[in-house]
């Protein structure tokens, strides 16, 4: 295998996925940013105050725990990669410590972010509230409603939320808002961007600042296993910031298995899904072109899935690339099985994992694996803001 | 000779161009309401392709988007209905719109369809220069389409330029960093930045579009251009019209009157 596959190229793709399909009205926010960020990124102002942060703020590194009687039930040696155990609850706030810095040496006043089930948002407004910037974050009227109490930290930290209303009203939707809201405010505003989506350099960047993840685990591993190098990695996608945090230093190790987890919502034939590779198919949304579900007419598909995180009729341009070109595996599961694999956690280890981690579980029960593997399944939030909807689903 | 360079030859001031979105506000009007612009003595008309996520629009024309495509309206409808366009209409037709669904009906078919109906030029915001000029500039060439770009308050010197330099028909000036909708006055800065364009000299005629809804603010943008464009104040009137010919015609005379 060509080891530089999974890498962008000058002009943002992977491969055939990727770029910078924006209004020109955004164009100039997106060159100072793609003009200024590796420079500010490799600075050792950056590098110090970002590995400080991650280290005193968000609690890094994340334990990387061996499961042990979910390794029993499934046959093959089973890590954890805690990312449930940062500060905030999930993964999110590697990628806004490293934004905000980044925002401040670029001298924005204020900041605006989309969120879906509310952990960017709540990722945002506490880095926020940690640099003293102002915060607006846009949400789905319906995510506001399923993610009630994310909305209430948010407020608590002093950031302004603001529903969108168009479309679905969801993570589509919020993102369009974030989006037309910086074309109104293109100088003193930075848009920090949660997933691994939108126009080129964000995918790049914010998989940089997650790629934490997959560093940590190679030390982790060492010392546990004596090797760098799990068997598996297996992590669910939405946009997919929190896959691509954990597969990051291991696009280029062919023996690992990189296991991407998409959310079927009621099955992927159902039309009430999420599964973007399943469904989806090449086309241009927020600013980059991926895998898209859509129209025959270009129209984009409003997506269902139970998990608030991963309801996106979108893909990471990185994600899109790993799946065509076969260096990724890709699986999807339903809503009622995520929620059976999340209870099962909760038992099995005493962690009740977000709905949008609890995906990622359940692929063990849809794969191929050896009784000597050893798999990181990547824990990318705890399960605290899902209570409502586990309680609602009621079968435990 | 392209109808929107016969035009540009012909009037060097006070151009007015129409924006309204396919299929809204019923079905069927698209055509009927070309005819009423046209006769009530706009120069341009740009129709709008609805999308399900138009970013750089605001509530005005998300909502003429979303009536749209509730009502059917698609691409390959689109071109049906413009299939005897030119027996109607003479002066020039743009088709503005996000670059997915053209993508998906297939640029080269898409290029091809417009030329055969008498579509003149194209303005997709979300079509980056780059890829224009090595993926779709020969084809719109070969199909003698005029492609608009756009530029804001915050575009550079040296990218305006380039943008000049990539473009044939005219130049699109948004008129403030905003998304489309109407607004009240045009502020001294939208003036400064106005004049400074003009100052450039550049070789393509620039409209300003984005904020433009009264006759106030038309003959304020046209005074520092060669015209403006009209957008959401236009989805106004017919969303609010029991009459589309008679309000469109009383509202483009309040205009250009």
């Amino acid at each position: 295998m060509d080891t530089s596959m999974i890498k962008v190229d000058e002009n943002g793709f992977y491969g055939q996925f990727g770029g910078a399909f924006i209004p020109e009205m955004l164009y100039p926010n997106i060159e100072e940013l793609r003009e200024n960020y590796e420079q500010i990124m490799a600075s050792e102002a950056f590098k110090e105050e970002f590995e400080r942060l991650l280290k005193d703020y968000v609690g890094r590194p994340t334990p990387l725990f061996y499961a042990n009687r979910l390794s029993e039930k499934y046959g093959a040696k089973i890590y954890l990669k805690r990312e449930d155990l940062c500060h905030t609850g999930a993964h999110k706030i590697n990628n806004t410590v490293g934004q905000i810095i980044l925002a401040r040496k670029l001298n924005k006043k204020r900041i605006i972010a989309e969120t879906g089930a509310g952990q960017h948002g709540v990722a945002t407004a506490t880095v926020c509230a940690l640099m003293g910037m102002e915060c607006t974050v846009y949400m789905g009227a319906v995510d506001m409603e399923r993610q009630k109490p994310n909305v209430e930290r948010m407020r608590i930290l002093g950031a302004k939320v603001v529903p969108a209303n168009s479309g679905s009203k969801t993570l589509k939707d919020a993102t369009n808002e974030a989006m037309r809201q910086w074309i109104n405010n293109p100088v003193d505003t930075h848009y920090i961007i949660g997933s691994v989506v939108g126009p080129h350099p964000y995918p790049e960047m914010v998989a940089r600042f997650q790629s934490v993840i997959s560093a940590e685990m190679k030390i982790q591993l060492k010392e546990k296993e004596g090797r760098e190098n799990p068997d598996l990695v297996i992590a669910c996608v939405g946009g997919g910031s929190n896959a691509a945090g954990a597969f990051y230093h291991y696009y280029n190790e062919p023996e690992v298995r990189l296991i991407a987890v998409e959310a079927a919502g009621l099955g992927v034939s159902s039309g009430k899904s999420a599964a973007t590779t399943m469904l989806g198919k090449p086309g241009i949304l927020h600013g980059s072109r991926t895998l898209l579900m859509q129209t025959a007419d270009g129209q984009v598909v409003e997506p269902h899935s139970i998990s608030a995180g991963l309801d996106y009729p979108g893909i990471g341009p990185v994600h899109a690339h790993l799946f065509d070109s076969g260096r990724g595996e890709f699986v999807a599961v339903e809503d009622e099985d995520a929620m059976k694999a999340g209870i099962e956690v909760s038992r099995l280890e005493g962690i009740i994992p977000a709905i949008e981690s609890a995906h990622a579980f359940h692929a063990l029960n849809q794969i191929e694996y050896k009784s000597t593997d050893v798999i990181v399944i990547n824990l990318s939030g705890r399960g605290d803001k899902d209570l409502e909807t586990y309680i609602k689903w009621g079968n435990y | 000779m392209n109808r929107i360079d016969k035009l540009f030859q012909n009037k060097k001031e006070s151009i007015l161009s129409i924006y309204f979105t396919a299929g809204f506000p019923q079905l069927e009007d698209t055509l009927p309401i070309m005819e009423a612009i046209e006769a009530a003595g706009a120069d341009i008309i740009e129709i709008g392709v609805p999308y399900s996520d138009p970013i750089a629009d605001g509530p005005t024309i998300q909502e003429s988007n979303n009536v749209a495509l509730k009502n059917g309206m698609t691409l390959h409808l689109l071109f049906e209905q413009l299939k005897n366009l030119r027996e109607k209409i003479s002066i020039p037709v743009i088709l503005m719109g996000y670059l997915n669904p053209v993508v998906q009906y297939g640029m080269e078919a898409f290029c091809k369809k417009c030329k055969e109906v008498g579509v003149d030029g194209l303005i997709l915001p979300d079509l980056p220069m780059q890829q224009y000029l090595t993926e779709y500039k020969s084809l719109f060439d070969a199909y003698d389409l005029r492609n608009t770009f756009l530029i804001s308050p915050q575009t550079s010197e040296t990218r305006i330029r380039q943008i000049d330099q990539n473009t044939d028909g005219f130049i699109y000036m948004v008129s403030s960093a905003s998304i489309t909708g109407a607004k009240k006055a045009v502020s001294p800065e939208q003036i400064a930045y106005f004049e400074r364009v003009k100052a450039m000299e550049l070789s393509n005629p620039r409209l300003i579009g984005f904020g433009i809804s009264d006759k106030a603010s038309f003959n304020t943008a046209a005074a520092h251009s060669h015209g403006a464009i009209i957008g959401s104040a236009f989805i106004h009137v017919l969303r609010d019209s029991k009459d589309l010919k008679k309000d469109i015609y009383h509202y483009i005379q309040s205009i250009i009157a």
